[in-house]
């Protein structure tokens, strides 16, 4: 059976009197059109975890502190609890489950080369925002990675080893 | 999050009659500080209005007269790393990227840059009294934990301080903030956009109900041979500034022309002093000269139980900061 959400009003006189008519949308997600129906407070992380099942997505602080939700949007990463689904139709949205395409993609295989996580929780997002890093092309040193990862938060502190798991994805681009 | 309904505009003008009919209805455009203020129950809009949809708003254009128009849309980074802000407005440039997190910054657009509200403490704990969130109630942060709150230009009813590093660079820049709504366009000059607290302080800015940013103009000149932004903070990234200070001069056969000097971090705006700047101009660039300008720039700065050390820490941001300026590249 299917429950309604439950719903925060404690000012009934503002608000809409009924619940907000649910919405039809399709995302695209890791190339595939998927159609949902949502109410307009779902987040995209939510629609991603609860609707689309695709539970690599990670929920840590659910307010844009830690990065653990980190998704790529048209190629650009970002927080995907700080968007709504319904603002999200027509982007072309990758997670964690889209990233590999023959095999395991190089950031993978070199977050486990170098043993960059212990509990992996936030190595999702990690793995994310290391590879839309490396597309936004500004990174360039070490301390670059360091500054340019830090809306990634590891609370196993593995942090010395995924910026070498980085660096070597990036120093091998940059030999190819 | 409340119950709310989701609507998405084309145009600014449509937007506008929309908001215009509905006194809690609130745009919504890159939603990284209004989705969380939504979820601890502080915005509770009951239609939220779409911007992210129309077309041109989200583009960095050349003005006729070698100015620049960041639209309101456009995303922090992409104006961050945009070959024309990094050519002439590098002070900009480096103040947005002291800001927020990388993917933060992929989302968060310009207009909403200046529209953040406060990350005072007891302004995000709704347990507590706060005279900006609920008119009247009280202010918790005024004797409570008061470490990140302001210095300058706060009252009795509101000591929070405004939290953005990009707005700190365009009061320096002397930005002009373009304004469209139901019954016209406006201008408001940077300095002008936003308020102090006085005994309004759910007012953060001079921005109508019904309003909406359409971009943000910077004069020619960008004054980008001599700048730089400092930021202290508690770690060394992502994180809000205690203090900031957005420092840019234009030099003259070894004399200072133009002087800017904005603060981050220590009062509910950004915080220029312009008698500091005046006195700085037609001076050789001395340490001297700069430790009076802070002085100056601090005059009537008032501490409260935790954060009396901004008062200092401010001025030697200042002096060390009007140093760098002088030689940016090093």
């Amino acid at each position: 059976m299917k429950s309604e959400p439950q719903v925060i009003n404690n000012e009934h006189d503002k608000l809409p009197a009924a619940l907000a008519p649910e919405l039809d949308i399709v995302l695209r997600v890791n190339g595939h059109d998927r159609t949902i129906t949502v109410r307009p407070w779902v987040t995209l992380l939510d629609a991603l975890r609860g609707r689309l099942d695709l539970t690599g997505t990670k929920k840590g602080c659910d307010h844009g502190q830690c990065g653990a939700c980190t998704v790529l949007v048209n190629g650009k990463r970002i927080n995907s609890c700080l968007t709504l689904a319904v603002m999200q139709t027509g982007n072309d949205i990758t997670t964690i489950e889209g990233i590999a395409q023959d095999g395991m993609h190089p950031m993978q295989q070199a977050f486990i080369d170098h043993d960059a996580f212990q509990c992996g929780y936030c190595t999702p997002g990690q793995i994310c925002s290391a590879i839309g890093m490396l597309n936004e092309g500004h990174a360039h040193t070490r301390g670059d990675v360091q500054e340019l990862m830090s809306g990634n938060l590891c609370r196993c502190g593995a942090y010395t080893n995924i910026v070498d798991a980085i660096m070597e994805v990036k120093e091998a681009q940059g030999n190819e | 999050m409340n119950n709310f309904t989701y609507i998405a505009a084309d145009t600014p003008k449509q937007a506008a009659n929309i908001i215009s009919q509905n006194p809690d209805a609130a745009f919504i455009a890159g939603g990284t500080n209004l989705i969380d203020l939504m979820k601890e129950n502080i915005a509770k809009p009951n239609q939220l209005i779409d911007l992210n949809k129309i077309p041109g708003l989200d583009e960095i254009t050349e003005l006729p007269d070698a100015g620049l128009r960041l639209g309101a849309l456009a995303r922090n980074a992409d104006t961050a790393y945009h070959p024309l802000v990094q050519e002439r407005y590098p002070l900009l440039a480096d103040a947005i990227l002291a800001g927020a997190s990388a993917q933060l910054r992929n989302m968060a657009t310009n207009g909403g840059n200046l529209l953040q509200r406060t990350r005072c403490y007891y302004f995000y704990d709704i347990a507590t009294p706060c005279n900006k969130r609920e008119p009247g109630s009280g202010c918790a942060a005024y004797d409570g934990y008061n470490r990140m709150n302001a210095i300058l230009g706060s009252s009795e009813h509101c000591v929070a301080v405004f939290p953005s590093d990009m707005c700190v660079a365009l009061a320096a820049l002397n930005a002009t903030v373009n304004v469209s709504g139901a019954t016209g366009e406006r201008q408001i000059p940077f300095n002008e956009f936003h308020r102090l607290p006085g005994d309004t302080p759910q007012l953060d800015n001079n921005l109508q109900h019904g309003e909406i940013i359409t971009s943000i103009d910077l004069p020619p000149g960008g004054l980008n041979k001599n700048y730089s932004y400092l930021k202290l903070r508690d770690r060394t990234s992502y994180a809000f500034a205690l203090v900031s200070i957005a420092t840019a001069f234009e030099l003259k056969d070894g004399l200072i022309v133009d002087a800017r000097i904005a603060l981050g971090g220590v009062a509910h705006k950004p915080w220029r002093v312009t008698e500091a700047e005046e006195f700085l101009k037609n001076k050789q660039p001395a340490k001297e000269s700069f430790t009076q300008a802070a002085t100056l720039i601090l005059k009537g700065a008032v501490g409260l139980k935790h954060n009396a050390f901004k008062i200092e820490l401010a001025k030697r941001a200042i002096v060390r900061n009007c140093l760098t300026a002088l030689n940016p590249d090093k």
